[in-house]
Protein backbone atom coordinates (compact mmCIF):
# COMPACT_ATOMS: atom_id res chain seq x y z
CA UNK A 1 0.00 0.00 0.00
CA UNK A 2 2.87 2.39 0.79
CA UNK A 3 4.33 4.18 -2.24
CA UNK A 4 7.42 2.65 -3.83
CA UNK A 5 10.78 4.41 -3.99
CA UNK A 6 13.73 3.83 -6.30
CA UNK A 7 15.90 3.00 -3.28
CA UNK A 8 13.55 0.25 -2.13
CA UNK A 9 13.43 -1.35 -5.59
CA UNK A 10 15.36 -4.58 -6.20
CA UNK A 11 18.53 -3.48 -8.03
CA UNK A 12 17.82 -5.39 -11.26
CA UNK A 13 14.37 -3.78 -11.35
CA UNK A 14 16.03 -0.41 -10.77
CA UNK A 15 18.10 -1.00 -13.91
CA UNK A 16 15.06 -2.14 -15.90
CA UNK A 17 12.87 0.83 -14.99
CA UNK A 18 15.38 3.17 -16.64
CA UNK A 19 14.75 1.42 -19.97
CA UNK A 20 10.98 1.91 -19.82
CA UNK A 21 9.53 5.08 -21.34
CA UNK A 22 7.16 7.24 -19.29
CA UNK A 23 3.45 6.94 -20.22
CA UNK A 24 4.07 3.67 -22.05
CA UNK A 25 2.35 0.31 -21.65
CA UNK A 26 4.08 -2.65 -20.05
CA UNK A 27 3.32 -6.36 -19.78
CA UNK A 28 5.26 -8.01 -16.93
CA UNK A 29 5.55 -11.80 -17.32
CA UNK A 30 5.89 -13.47 -13.94
CA UNK A 31 5.18 -10.16 -12.19
CA UNK A 32 5.34 -11.59 -8.67
CA UNK A 33 3.80 -9.17 -6.18
CA UNK A 34 3.72 -6.45 -8.83
CA UNK A 35 6.56 -4.35 -7.36
CA UNK A 36 7.91 -3.21 -10.75
CA UNK A 37 4.46 -2.36 -12.14
CA UNK A 38 3.55 -0.49 -8.96
CA UNK A 39 6.77 1.53 -9.18
CA UNK A 40 6.28 2.28 -12.89
CA UNK A 41 2.68 3.33 -12.31
CA UNK A 42 3.60 5.66 -9.45
CA UNK A 43 6.74 7.19 -10.97
CA UNK A 44 6.41 6.96 -14.74
CA UNK A 45 2.67 6.93 -15.32
CA UNK A 46 3.09 3.54 -16.98
CA UNK A 47 -0.04 1.41 -17.49
CA UNK A 48 0.32 -2.30 -17.49
CA UNK A 49 -0.66 -5.83 -16.63
CA UNK A 50 1.25 -8.55 -14.86
CA UNK A 51 0.88 -12.26 -15.56
CA UNK A 52 1.49 -14.64 -12.66
CA UNK A 53 0.58 -18.17 -11.60
CA UNK A 54 1.62 -18.21 -7.94
CA UNK A 55 -1.59 -17.84 -5.88
CA UNK A 56 -0.01 -15.93 -2.96
CA UNK A 57 1.78 -13.53 -5.28
CA UNK A 58 -1.44 -12.88 -7.20
CA UNK A 59 -3.20 -11.98 -3.96
CA UNK A 60 -0.29 -9.72 -2.95
CA UNK A 61 -0.29 -8.00 -6.35
CA UNK A 62 -4.04 -7.34 -6.03
CA UNK A 63 -3.41 -5.89 -2.56
CA UNK A 64 -0.75 -3.64 -4.16
CA UNK A 65 -3.34 -2.34 -6.60
CA UNK A 66 -1.60 -3.86 -9.61
CA UNK A 67 -3.49 -5.38 -12.56
CA UNK A 68 -2.55 -9.04 -12.28
CA UNK A 69 -3.95 -11.82 -14.44
CA UNK A 70 -3.57 -15.51 -13.64
CA UNK A 71 -2.00 -17.01 -16.76
CA UNK A 72 0.58 -19.72 -17.42
CA UNK A 73 3.41 -18.41 -19.61
CA UNK A 74 3.83 -21.89 -21.09
CA UNK A 75 0.58 -21.25 -22.98
CA UNK A 76 2.17 -18.26 -24.70
CA UNK A 77 0.64 -14.82 -25.06
CA UNK A 78 -2.21 -15.99 -27.33
CA UNK A 79 -4.58 -13.41 -25.87
CA UNK A 80 -2.46 -10.42 -26.92
CA UNK A 81 -2.43 -8.92 -30.38
CA UNK A 82 0.72 -8.18 -32.39
CA UNK A 83 2.48 -4.96 -31.36
CA UNK A 84 -0.14 -4.18 -28.72
CA UNK A 85 2.32 -3.42 -25.89
CA UNK A 86 5.32 -1.08 -25.75
CA UNK A 87 7.56 -3.21 -23.52
CA UNK A 88 7.19 -6.82 -22.42
CA UNK A 89 9.29 -7.55 -19.32
CA UNK A 90 10.27 -10.93 -17.91
CA UNK A 91 12.55 -11.06 -14.87
CA UNK A 92 14.06 -14.36 -13.77
CA UNK A 93 11.51 -16.56 -15.52
CA UNK A 94 13.04 -17.32 -18.94
CA UNK A 95 14.92 -20.33 -17.57
CA UNK A 96 11.76 -21.72 -15.94
CA UNK A 97 9.47 -21.90 -18.98
CA UNK A 98 9.11 -24.94 -21.23
CA UNK A 99 10.23 -23.18 -24.42
CA UNK A 100 12.25 -20.02 -23.74
CA UNK A 101 12.91 -19.55 -27.47
CA UNK A 102 9.20 -19.56 -28.33
CA UNK A 103 8.32 -17.26 -25.46
CA UNK A 104 11.01 -14.83 -26.60
CA UNK A 105 9.34 -14.79 -30.03
CA UNK A 106 5.99 -14.20 -28.34
CA UNK A 107 7.37 -11.30 -26.28
CA UNK A 108 8.62 -9.56 -29.41
CA UNK A 109 5.46 -10.34 -31.37
CA UNK A 110 3.32 -8.62 -28.74
CA UNK A 111 5.81 -5.98 -27.64
CA UNK A 112 7.85 -3.43 -29.50
CA UNK A 113 10.64 -4.04 -27.02
CA UNK A 114 11.42 -6.76 -24.51
CA UNK A 115 13.46 -6.81 -21.33
CA UNK A 116 14.72 -10.16 -20.07
CA UNK A 117 16.75 -11.10 -17.02
CA UNK A 118 18.07 -14.58 -16.21
CA UNK A 119 20.74 -16.23 -14.06
CA UNK A 120 24.00 -16.55 -16.04
CA UNK A 121 25.01 -20.24 -15.93
CA UNK A 122 28.44 -19.24 -17.26
CA UNK A 123 29.41 -17.39 -14.07
CA UNK A 124 32.88 -18.44 -12.86
CA UNK A 125 31.56 -19.90 -9.62
CA UNK A 126 29.07 -22.09 -11.51
CA UNK A 127 31.85 -23.24 -13.84
CA UNK A 128 34.13 -24.06 -10.91
CA UNK A 129 31.35 -25.86 -9.03
CA UNK A 130 30.75 -28.25 -11.92
CA UNK A 131 34.45 -28.61 -12.76
CA UNK A 132 35.65 -29.29 -9.20
CA UNK A 133 32.69 -31.04 -7.56
CA UNK A 134 31.29 -32.76 -10.62
CA UNK A 135 27.78 -31.89 -9.38
CA UNK A 136 25.04 -29.64 -10.75
CA UNK A 137 25.91 -26.15 -9.52
CA UNK A 138 23.97 -24.60 -6.66
CA UNK A 139 24.33 -21.04 -5.40
CA UNK A 140 22.45 -18.16 -3.82
CA UNK A 141 20.94 -17.41 -7.25
CA UNK A 142 20.35 -21.09 -8.05
CA UNK A 143 19.41 -22.65 -4.71
CA UNK A 144 17.55 -25.78 -6.00
CA UNK A 145 18.63 -29.39 -6.46
CA UNK A 146 18.78 -30.70 -10.04
CA UNK A 147 15.61 -32.74 -9.61
CA UNK A 148 13.34 -30.15 -8.05
CA UNK A 149 14.57 -26.98 -9.69
CA UNK A 150 12.06 -24.82 -11.57
CA UNK A 151 15.03 -23.67 -13.68
CA UNK A 152 14.77 -26.25 -16.45
CA UNK A 153 16.44 -24.25 -19.23
CA UNK A 154 19.53 -22.60 -17.79
CA UNK A 155 21.83 -20.83 -20.23
CA UNK A 156 24.92 -18.71 -20.28
CA UNK A 157 25.24 -15.14 -21.51
CA UNK A 158 26.92 -16.50 -24.67
CA UNK A 159 24.13 -19.04 -25.28
CA UNK A 160 21.53 -16.32 -25.00
CA UNK A 161 23.31 -13.95 -27.36
CA UNK A 162 23.66 -16.73 -29.91
CA UNK A 163 19.89 -17.35 -29.74
CA UNK A 164 19.23 -13.63 -30.24
CA UNK A 165 21.53 -13.63 -33.27
CA UNK A 166 19.76 -16.67 -34.78
CA UNK A 167 16.40 -14.99 -34.33
CA UNK A 168 17.54 -11.60 -35.65
CA UNK A 169 16.81 -10.04 -32.30
CA UNK A 170 18.70 -6.80 -31.76
CA UNK A 171 20.26 -6.18 -28.34
CA UNK A 172 19.56 -2.53 -27.49
CA UNK A 173 21.52 -2.72 -24.27
CA UNK A 174 22.69 -5.26 -21.74
CA UNK A 175 24.20 -5.38 -18.34
CA UNK A 176 25.17 -8.05 -15.87
CA UNK A 177 25.07 -7.79 -12.12
CA UNK A 178 26.30 -9.93 -9.24
CA UNK A 179 24.05 -11.91 -6.95
CA UNK A 180 23.37 -8.80 -4.93
CA UNK A 181 22.23 -7.22 -8.20
CA UNK A 182 25.14 -4.75 -8.15
CA UNK A 183 27.12 -3.68 -11.16
CA UNK A 184 30.90 -3.66 -10.83
CA UNK A 185 33.72 -2.57 -13.16
CA UNK A 186 35.13 -6.08 -13.26
CA UNK A 187 31.78 -7.52 -14.33
CA UNK A 188 31.68 -5.09 -17.21
CA UNK A 189 35.08 -6.43 -18.36
CA UNK A 190 34.20 -10.13 -18.16
CA UNK A 191 30.40 -10.28 -18.15
CA UNK A 192 30.08 -13.94 -19.12
CA UNK A 193 32.44 -14.95 -16.30
CA UNK A 194 31.59 -12.50 -13.53
CA UNK A 195 27.93 -11.60 -14.05
CA UNK A 196 25.46 -13.70 -12.10
CA UNK A 197 22.30 -12.04 -13.39
CA UNK A 198 22.09 -11.00 -17.03
CA UNK A 199 19.77 -8.14 -18.01
CA UNK A 200 18.94 -7.63 -21.71
CA UNK A 201 16.96 -4.98 -23.56
CA UNK A 202 15.80 -6.36 -26.92
CA UNK A 203 13.86 -5.47 -30.06
CA UNK A 204 13.13 -6.76 -33.56
CA UNK A 205 12.78 -3.19 -34.82
CA UNK A 206 15.49 -2.39 -37.35
CA UNK B 1 -31.24 -21.68 15.00
CA UNK B 2 -28.34 -19.53 16.29
CA UNK B 3 -28.42 -19.66 20.09
CA UNK B 4 -25.94 -16.81 20.06
CA UNK B 5 -25.18 -14.65 17.07
CA UNK B 6 -21.50 -15.14 16.11
CA UNK B 7 -19.17 -12.14 16.49
CA UNK B 8 -18.40 -12.05 12.79
CA UNK B 9 -22.08 -11.95 11.83
CA UNK B 10 -23.97 -8.82 10.84
CA UNK B 11 -26.51 -10.03 13.41
CA UNK B 12 -30.28 -9.66 13.20
CA UNK B 13 -31.43 -7.77 10.14
CA UNK B 14 -34.84 -6.58 9.00
CA UNK B 15 -35.64 -6.30 5.31
CA UNK B 16 -36.90 -2.95 4.08
CA UNK B 17 -39.08 -2.05 1.10
CA UNK B 18 -38.44 0.67 -1.46
CA UNK B 19 -41.55 1.60 -3.40
CA UNK B 20 -40.73 3.15 -6.77
CA UNK B 21 -43.37 5.23 -8.54
CA UNK B 22 -41.16 6.07 -11.51
CA UNK B 23 -42.36 3.89 -14.41
CA UNK B 24 -39.74 1.50 -15.71
CA UNK B 25 -39.70 0.75 -19.43
CA UNK B 26 -38.35 -2.75 -19.79
CA UNK B 27 -36.11 -4.17 -22.49
CA UNK B 28 -39.17 -5.99 -23.87
CA UNK B 29 -40.91 -2.65 -24.34
CA UNK B 30 -43.46 -3.29 -21.60
CA UNK B 31 -43.73 -0.82 -18.76
CA UNK B 32 -43.92 -1.43 -15.02
CA UNK B 33 -45.76 1.65 -13.76
CA UNK B 34 -44.66 1.07 -10.17
CA UNK B 35 -42.86 -1.61 -8.23
CA UNK B 36 -41.42 -2.60 -4.87
CA UNK B 37 -37.86 -3.70 -4.17
CA UNK B 38 -37.13 -5.49 -0.92
CA UNK B 39 -33.59 -5.01 0.39
CA UNK B 40 -31.37 -5.46 3.40
CA UNK B 41 -28.41 -3.33 4.44
CA UNK B 42 -25.40 -4.16 6.61
CA UNK B 43 -22.86 -1.71 8.06
CA UNK B 44 -23.09 2.06 7.98
CA UNK B 45 -23.07 4.52 5.10
CA UNK B 46 -20.26 7.07 5.65
CA UNK B 47 -20.91 10.83 5.65
CA UNK B 48 -19.81 11.27 2.04
CA UNK B 49 -21.84 8.17 0.99
CA UNK B 50 -18.86 6.67 -0.83
CA UNK B 51 -18.54 3.32 0.94
CA UNK B 52 -21.60 1.54 -0.47
CA UNK B 53 -21.38 -1.94 -1.95
CA UNK B 54 -24.18 -3.47 -4.00
CA UNK B 55 -24.58 -7.25 -3.90
CA UNK B 56 -26.32 -8.75 -6.94
CA UNK B 57 -27.90 -12.16 -6.45
CA UNK B 58 -27.88 -15.16 -8.77
CA UNK B 59 -30.73 -17.34 -10.04
CA UNK B 60 -32.26 -18.39 -6.75
CA UNK B 61 -30.87 -15.75 -4.39
CA UNK B 62 -32.64 -12.90 -2.66
CA UNK B 63 -32.13 -9.86 -0.43
CA UNK B 64 -31.11 -11.96 2.56
CA UNK B 65 -27.38 -12.16 1.88
CA UNK B 66 -26.07 -12.07 5.45
CA UNK B 67 -27.07 -12.34 9.10
CA UNK B 68 -30.35 -13.61 10.49
CA UNK B 69 -33.90 -12.35 10.11
CA UNK B 70 -34.92 -13.98 13.37
CA UNK B 71 -33.46 -16.08 16.15
CA UNK B 72 -35.51 -18.97 14.73
CA UNK B 73 -33.63 -18.98 11.41
CA UNK B 74 -31.95 -22.33 10.80
CA UNK B 75 -29.14 -20.68 8.82
CA UNK B 76 -27.84 -17.23 7.93
CA UNK B 77 -28.15 -15.40 4.58
CA UNK B 78 -26.84 -16.94 1.36
CA UNK B 79 -23.44 -15.19 1.34
CA UNK B 80 -22.89 -14.88 5.08
CA UNK B 81 -19.38 -16.37 4.82
CA UNK B 82 -18.22 -13.35 2.78
CA UNK B 83 -20.21 -10.47 4.32
CA UNK B 84 -19.75 -9.38 7.94
CA UNK B 85 -17.34 -7.77 10.39
CA UNK B 86 -13.78 -8.74 9.37
CA UNK B 87 -15.01 -10.84 6.44
CA UNK B 88 -13.93 -10.17 2.81
CA UNK B 89 -16.78 -7.68 2.39
CA UNK B 90 -16.15 -6.06 5.75
CA UNK B 91 -19.25 -4.44 7.21
CA UNK B 92 -17.17 -2.41 9.67
CA UNK B 93 -15.81 -0.54 6.64
CA UNK B 94 -18.53 -0.82 3.99
CA UNK B 95 -22.25 -0.16 3.77
CA UNK B 96 -23.61 -3.23 2.00
CA UNK B 97 -26.91 -3.30 0.11
CA UNK B 98 -28.50 -6.57 -1.04
CA UNK B 99 -31.86 -6.70 -2.77
CA UNK B 100 -34.37 -9.09 -4.29
CA UNK B 101 -34.54 -8.42 -8.00
CA UNK B 102 -37.68 -7.56 -9.94
CA UNK B 103 -39.53 -10.71 -10.87
CA UNK B 104 -38.29 -12.39 -7.70
CA UNK B 105 -40.38 -14.18 -5.11
CA UNK B 106 -38.96 -12.88 -1.82
CA UNK B 107 -40.95 -9.67 -1.54
CA UNK B 108 -39.97 -7.56 -4.55
CA UNK B 109 -42.59 -7.11 -7.26
CA UNK B 110 -42.84 -10.32 -9.23
CA UNK B 111 -45.28 -12.91 -10.56
CA UNK B 112 -46.86 -13.53 -7.15
CA UNK B 113 -47.51 -9.79 -6.58
CA UNK B 114 -50.87 -8.20 -7.25
CA UNK B 115 -51.09 -6.50 -10.64
CA UNK B 116 -52.55 -3.03 -9.83
CA UNK B 117 -54.37 -3.03 -13.19
CA UNK B 118 -56.31 -6.25 -12.54
CA UNK B 119 -56.29 -6.66 -8.79
CA UNK B 120 -55.07 -10.25 -9.29
CA UNK B 121 -51.58 -11.78 -9.09
CA UNK B 122 -49.48 -11.16 -12.22
CA UNK B 123 -48.73 -14.87 -12.59
CA UNK B 124 -47.43 -15.65 -16.10
CA UNK B 125 -48.39 -12.13 -17.22
CA UNK B 126 -45.49 -10.62 -15.30
CA UNK B 127 -43.23 -9.09 -17.97
CA UNK B 128 -40.01 -10.88 -18.83
CA UNK B 129 -37.29 -8.80 -17.22
CA UNK B 130 -33.72 -8.52 -18.55
CA UNK B 131 -30.48 -7.99 -16.67
CA UNK B 132 -30.46 -4.34 -17.80
CA UNK B 133 -33.93 -3.87 -16.25
CA UNK B 134 -32.61 -5.13 -12.93
CA UNK B 135 -29.69 -2.72 -13.18
CA UNK B 136 -32.05 0.18 -13.97
CA UNK B 137 -34.18 -0.65 -10.93
CA UNK B 138 -31.06 -1.04 -8.77
CA UNK B 139 -30.03 2.47 -9.86
CA UNK B 140 -33.42 3.75 -8.64
CA UNK B 141 -32.72 2.08 -5.30
CA UNK B 142 -29.28 3.75 -5.22
CA UNK B 143 -30.94 7.15 -5.81
CA UNK B 144 -33.39 6.41 -3.01
CA UNK B 145 -30.51 5.62 -0.64
CA UNK B 146 -28.59 8.73 -1.73
CA UNK B 147 -25.78 6.68 -3.27
CA UNK B 148 -24.38 8.46 -6.31
CA UNK B 149 -21.61 5.94 -6.96
CA UNK B 150 -21.08 2.43 -5.62
CA UNK B 151 -17.62 1.74 -4.20
CA UNK B 152 -18.16 -1.70 -5.73
CA UNK B 153 -20.86 -3.81 -7.29
CA UNK B 154 -20.35 -7.50 -6.54
CA UNK B 155 -22.00 -10.64 -7.86
CA UNK B 156 -21.53 -14.26 -8.85
CA UNK B 157 -23.03 -16.15 -11.80
CA UNK B 158 -26.17 -14.28 -12.94
CA UNK B 159 -25.14 -11.69 -10.31
CA UNK B 160 -21.84 -11.21 -12.16
CA UNK B 161 -23.80 -10.44 -15.32
CA UNK B 162 -25.54 -7.61 -13.46
CA UNK B 163 -22.14 -6.28 -12.39
CA UNK B 164 -20.92 -6.29 -16.01
CA UNK B 165 -24.11 -4.54 -17.06
CA UNK B 166 -23.58 -1.87 -14.36
CA UNK B 167 -20.10 -1.17 -15.69
CA UNK B 168 -21.38 -0.33 -19.18
CA UNK B 169 -24.84 1.05 -18.35
CA UNK B 170 -23.78 3.42 -15.56
CA UNK B 171 -20.00 3.78 -15.96
CA UNK B 172 -19.95 6.89 -13.72
CA UNK B 173 -21.80 5.18 -10.90
CA UNK B 174 -19.52 2.21 -10.21
CA UNK B 175 -15.92 2.48 -9.00
CA UNK B 176 -15.13 -1.23 -8.82
CA UNK B 177 -16.66 -4.36 -10.31
CA UNK B 178 -16.33 -7.86 -8.85
CA UNK B 179 -17.51 -10.51 -11.32
CA UNK B 180 -17.36 -14.08 -9.97
CA UNK B 181 -17.98 -17.34 -11.88
CA UNK B 182 -19.79 -15.56 -14.67
CA UNK B 183 -19.79 -15.26 -18.47
CA UNK B 184 -20.22 -12.57 -21.13
CA UNK B 185 -23.23 -14.57 -22.42
CA UNK B 186 -24.59 -18.09 -22.07
CA UNK B 187 -23.41 -20.90 -24.31
CA UNK B 188 -25.83 -23.08 -26.29
CA UNK B 189 -25.28 -25.83 -23.68
CA UNK B 190 -26.28 -23.47 -20.88
CA UNK B 191 -29.42 -22.30 -22.70
CA UNK B 192 -30.28 -25.95 -23.33
CA UNK B 193 -30.06 -26.78 -19.61
CA UNK B 194 -32.36 -23.85 -18.85
CA UNK B 195 -34.87 -24.99 -21.45
CA UNK B 196 -35.04 -28.52 -20.01
CA UNK B 197 -35.69 -26.96 -16.59
CA UNK B 198 -38.41 -24.68 -17.97
CA UNK B 199 -40.06 -27.55 -19.83
CA UNK B 200 -40.12 -29.66 -16.67
CA UNK B 201 -42.10 -26.87 -15.02
CA UNK B 202 -44.31 -26.05 -18.01
CA UNK B 203 -45.31 -29.70 -18.53
CA UNK B 204 -46.35 -30.20 -14.90
CA UNK B 205 -50.21 -30.49 -14.95
CA UNK B 206 -50.29 -28.29 -11.85
CA UNK B 207 -48.60 -25.43 -13.76
CA UNK B 208 -51.78 -24.41 -15.63
CA UNK B 209 -49.81 -22.23 -18.07
CA UNK B 210 -48.46 -20.29 -15.11
CA UNK B 211 -51.90 -19.63 -13.57
CA UNK B 212 -51.39 -22.13 -10.74
CA UNK B 213 -52.21 -19.59 -8.01
CA UNK B 214 -55.72 -19.17 -9.43
CA UNK B 215 -56.10 -22.95 -9.47
CA UNK B 216 -54.81 -23.30 -5.92
CA UNK B 217 -51.93 -25.56 -7.00
CA UNK B 218 -48.16 -25.33 -7.29
CA UNK B 219 -46.15 -27.22 -9.95
CA UNK B 220 -44.12 -28.97 -7.31
CA UNK B 221 -43.07 -31.90 -9.46
CA UNK B 222 -41.86 -29.71 -12.32
CA UNK B 223 -40.03 -27.29 -10.04
CA UNK B 224 -38.39 -30.22 -8.23
CA UNK B 225 -37.14 -31.65 -11.51
CA UNK B 226 -35.92 -28.24 -12.69
CA UNK B 227 -33.95 -27.77 -9.49
CA UNK B 228 -32.54 -31.30 -9.55
CA UNK B 229 -31.16 -30.66 -13.02
CA UNK B 230 -29.88 -27.20 -12.11
CA UNK B 231 -28.30 -28.36 -8.87
CA UNK B 232 -26.55 -31.22 -10.62
CA UNK B 233 -24.93 -28.81 -13.09
CA UNK B 234 -23.64 -26.65 -10.24
CA UNK B 235 -21.61 -29.53 -8.77
CA UNK B 236 -18.38 -31.00 -10.07
CA UNK B 237 -17.95 -34.68 -10.85
CA UNK B 238 -15.15 -34.89 -8.28
CA UNK B 239 -17.25 -33.37 -5.52
CA UNK B 240 -20.13 -35.74 -6.27
CA UNK B 241 -17.79 -38.74 -6.26
CA UNK B 242 -16.36 -37.68 -2.91
CA UNK B 243 -19.70 -36.85 -1.35
CA UNK B 244 -21.77 -39.79 -2.58
CA UNK B 245 -19.69 -42.18 -4.62
CA UNK B 246 -21.97 -45.12 -5.35
CA UNK B 247 -23.22 -45.31 -1.78
CA UNK B 248 -26.62 -46.96 -1.39
CA UNK B 249 -29.30 -45.70 0.99
CA UNK B 250 -30.09 -49.16 2.34
CA UNK B 251 -26.72 -50.72 1.72
CA UNK B 252 -28.09 -53.10 -0.91
CA UNK B 253 -29.75 -53.07 -4.33
CA UNK B 254 -33.55 -53.39 -4.16
CA UNK B 255 -34.19 -53.94 -7.86
CA UNK B 256 -36.75 -51.14 -7.89
CA UNK B 257 -37.08 -47.74 -9.54
CA UNK B 258 -37.28 -45.85 -6.26
CA UNK B 259 -34.19 -43.80 -5.37
CA UNK B 260 -31.54 -46.27 -4.19
CA UNK B 261 -28.28 -44.38 -4.51
CA UNK B 262 -27.46 -41.63 -2.03
CA UNK B 263 -26.93 -39.17 -4.85
CA UNK B 264 -30.51 -39.77 -6.00
CA UNK B 265 -32.05 -39.07 -2.62
CA UNK B 266 -29.81 -36.01 -2.19
CA UNK B 267 -31.06 -34.52 -5.45
CA UNK B 268 -34.67 -35.34 -4.55
CA UNK B 269 -34.22 -33.63 -1.20
CA UNK B 270 -32.66 -30.51 -2.77
CA UNK B 271 -35.34 -30.34 -5.45
CA UNK B 272 -38.25 -30.78 -3.07
CA UNK B 273 -36.90 -28.26 -0.57
CA UNK B 274 -36.58 -25.72 -3.38
CA UNK B 275 -40.04 -26.43 -4.80
CA UNK B 276 -41.74 -25.33 -1.60
CA UNK B 277 -39.82 -22.08 -1.22
CA UNK B 278 -39.47 -20.83 -4.79
CA UNK B 279 -42.05 -19.56 -7.27
CA UNK B 280 -42.18 -21.41 -10.59
CA UNK B 281 -42.90 -18.30 -12.68
CA UNK B 282 -39.92 -16.58 -11.08
CA UNK B 283 -37.75 -19.56 -12.04
CA UNK B 284 -38.98 -19.27 -15.64
CA UNK B 285 -38.21 -15.52 -15.66
CA UNK B 286 -34.76 -15.78 -14.09
CA UNK B 287 -33.61 -18.45 -16.54
CA UNK B 288 -34.89 -16.30 -19.43
CA UNK B 289 -32.88 -13.32 -18.13
CA UNK B 290 -29.82 -15.59 -18.15
CA UNK B 291 -30.50 -16.77 -21.71
CA UNK B 292 -31.10 -13.25 -23.06
CA UNK B 293 -28.01 -11.68 -21.49
CA UNK B 294 -25.54 -10.63 -24.19
CA UNK B 295 -24.44 -7.00 -23.73
CA UNK B 296 -22.12 -7.19 -26.75
CA UNK B 297 -25.16 -7.62 -29.03
CA UNK B 298 -25.66 -3.84 -28.96
CA UNK B 299 -22.03 -3.34 -30.02
CA UNK B 300 -21.79 -5.44 -33.20
CA UNK B 301 -21.23 -8.48 -30.97
CA UNK B 302 -17.83 -7.04 -30.10
CA UNK B 303 -17.18 -7.48 -26.37
CA UNK B 304 -14.15 -5.16 -26.48
CA UNK B 305 -16.24 -2.35 -27.92
CA UNK B 306 -19.00 -3.14 -25.43
CA UNK B 307 -16.66 -2.80 -22.44
CA UNK B 308 -14.77 0.22 -23.77
CA UNK B 309 -17.13 2.62 -21.97
CA UNK B 310 -16.46 1.06 -18.59
CA UNK B 311 -14.44 3.18 -16.17
CA UNK B 312 -14.23 0.99 -13.09
CA UNK B 313 -11.53 -1.39 -11.91
CA UNK B 314 -12.46 -5.04 -12.40
CA UNK B 315 -11.79 -8.21 -10.43
CA UNK B 316 -12.74 -11.48 -12.08
CA UNK B 317 -12.71 -14.82 -10.32
CA UNK B 318 -13.42 -18.30 -11.67
CA UNK B 319 -13.17 -21.85 -10.29
CA UNK B 320 -11.28 -24.75 -11.84
CA UNK B 321 -14.10 -27.33 -11.70
CA UNK B 322 -16.94 -24.97 -12.70
CA UNK B 323 -18.18 -26.39 -15.99
CA UNK B 324 -21.43 -24.40 -16.09
CA UNK B 325 -19.53 -21.06 -16.10
CA UNK B 326 -16.05 -22.31 -16.87
CA UNK B 327 -12.79 -20.36 -16.30
CA UNK B 328 -12.55 -19.94 -20.09
CA UNK B 329 -15.73 -17.82 -19.99
CA UNK B 330 -14.29 -15.51 -17.34
CA UNK B 331 -11.07 -15.31 -19.33
CA UNK B 332 -13.08 -14.07 -22.36
CA UNK B 333 -14.15 -11.10 -20.27
CA UNK B 334 -10.61 -10.59 -18.92
CA UNK B 335 -9.10 -10.64 -22.41
CA UNK B 336 -11.68 -8.18 -23.72
CA UNK B 337 -11.03 -5.86 -20.77
CA UNK B 338 -7.26 -5.97 -21.36
CA UNK B 339 -7.75 -5.26 -25.03
CA UNK B 340 -9.99 -2.33 -24.08
CA UNK B 341 -7.17 -1.13 -21.80
CA UNK B 342 -9.21 -1.41 -18.60
CA UNK B 343 -7.91 -2.10 -15.10
CA UNK B 344 -8.49 -5.79 -14.44
CA UNK B 345 -7.20 -8.56 -12.21
CA UNK B 346 -8.12 -12.22 -12.54
CA UNK B 347 -7.72 -15.28 -10.36
CA UNK B 348 -8.72 -18.86 -11.20
CA UNK B 349 -9.31 -20.61 -7.88
CA UNK B 350 -8.47 -24.29 -7.41
CA UNK B 351 -11.68 -25.77 -6.01
CA UNK B 352 -13.68 -28.98 -6.37
CA UNK B 353 -16.91 -27.08 -5.67
CA UNK B 354 -18.04 -26.68 -9.28
CA UNK B 355 -20.18 -23.62 -10.02
CA UNK B 356 -21.40 -23.60 -6.41
CA UNK B 357 -17.83 -22.71 -5.34
CA UNK B 358 -18.68 -19.03 -5.66
CA UNK B 359 -20.85 -19.39 -2.55
CA UNK B 360 -18.39 -21.51 -0.57
CA UNK B 361 -15.77 -20.50 1.96
CA UNK B 362 -12.53 -21.19 0.07
CA UNK B 363 -9.42 -19.66 1.70
CA UNK B 364 -7.76 -18.51 -1.53
CA UNK B 365 -11.02 -17.16 -2.99
CA UNK B 366 -11.67 -15.16 0.15
CA UNK B 367 -8.04 -13.96 0.32
CA UNK B 368 -8.30 -12.59 -3.23
CA UNK B 369 -11.67 -10.98 -2.50
CA UNK B 370 -10.33 -9.49 0.77
CA UNK B 371 -7.22 -8.09 -0.96
CA UNK B 372 -9.35 -6.34 -3.58
CA UNK B 373 -11.97 -5.05 -1.13
CA UNK B 374 -9.44 -3.95 1.49
CA UNK B 375 -7.62 -1.86 -1.07
CA UNK B 376 -10.90 -0.12 -1.92
CA UNK B 377 -11.58 0.51 1.76
CA UNK B 378 -8.02 1.75 2.40
CA UNK B 379 -8.29 4.30 -0.39
CA UNK B 380 -11.72 5.48 0.77
CA UNK B 381 -10.50 5.87 4.33
CA UNK B 382 -7.36 7.73 3.16
CA UNK B 383 -9.59 10.20 1.29
CA UNK B 384 -11.90 10.75 4.25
Amino acid sequence: MSPTTLQSLRPDLAIIQEWIQPNSQVLDLGCGEGTLLQFLSEHKNVRGYGLEINPDKITAAIANGVNVVEQDLNNGLYNYKDNSIDTVVMTQALQAVQRPDELLDEMLRVGDEAIVTFPNFGHWRTRMYLALKGRMPMSETLPHKWYDTPNIHLCTVSDFEELCQQKNIRILSKTVVDDHHQEHWAIRLWPSLLGEIAVYHLTRRS
Amino acid sequence: MPEVIPDDSVGLVTPQTFHCDTPLTLRSGRVLSQYDLVYETYGELNASKTNAILICHALSGDQHAAGYNSMDDSKPGWWDNAIGPGKPIDTTRFFVVALNNLGGCSGSTGPTSINPDTGKPYGPDFPIVAVRDWVSSQAELADHLGIQRWAAVVGGSLGGMQVLRWSIQFPQRIANAVVVASAPKLSAQNIAFNEVARQAIAKDPDFHDGNYLEHGTIPKVGLTQARMLGHLTYLSEDAMRQKFGRDLREGKLNYSFAPEFQVESYLHYQGEKFSTRFDANTYMLMTKALDYFDPSADYDHDLVKCLSNAQCKFLLVSFTTDWRFSPARSKEIVNALMEADKDVSYACIDSDGGHDAFLLDNPRYHAVLSAFMNRIANRLEAQA
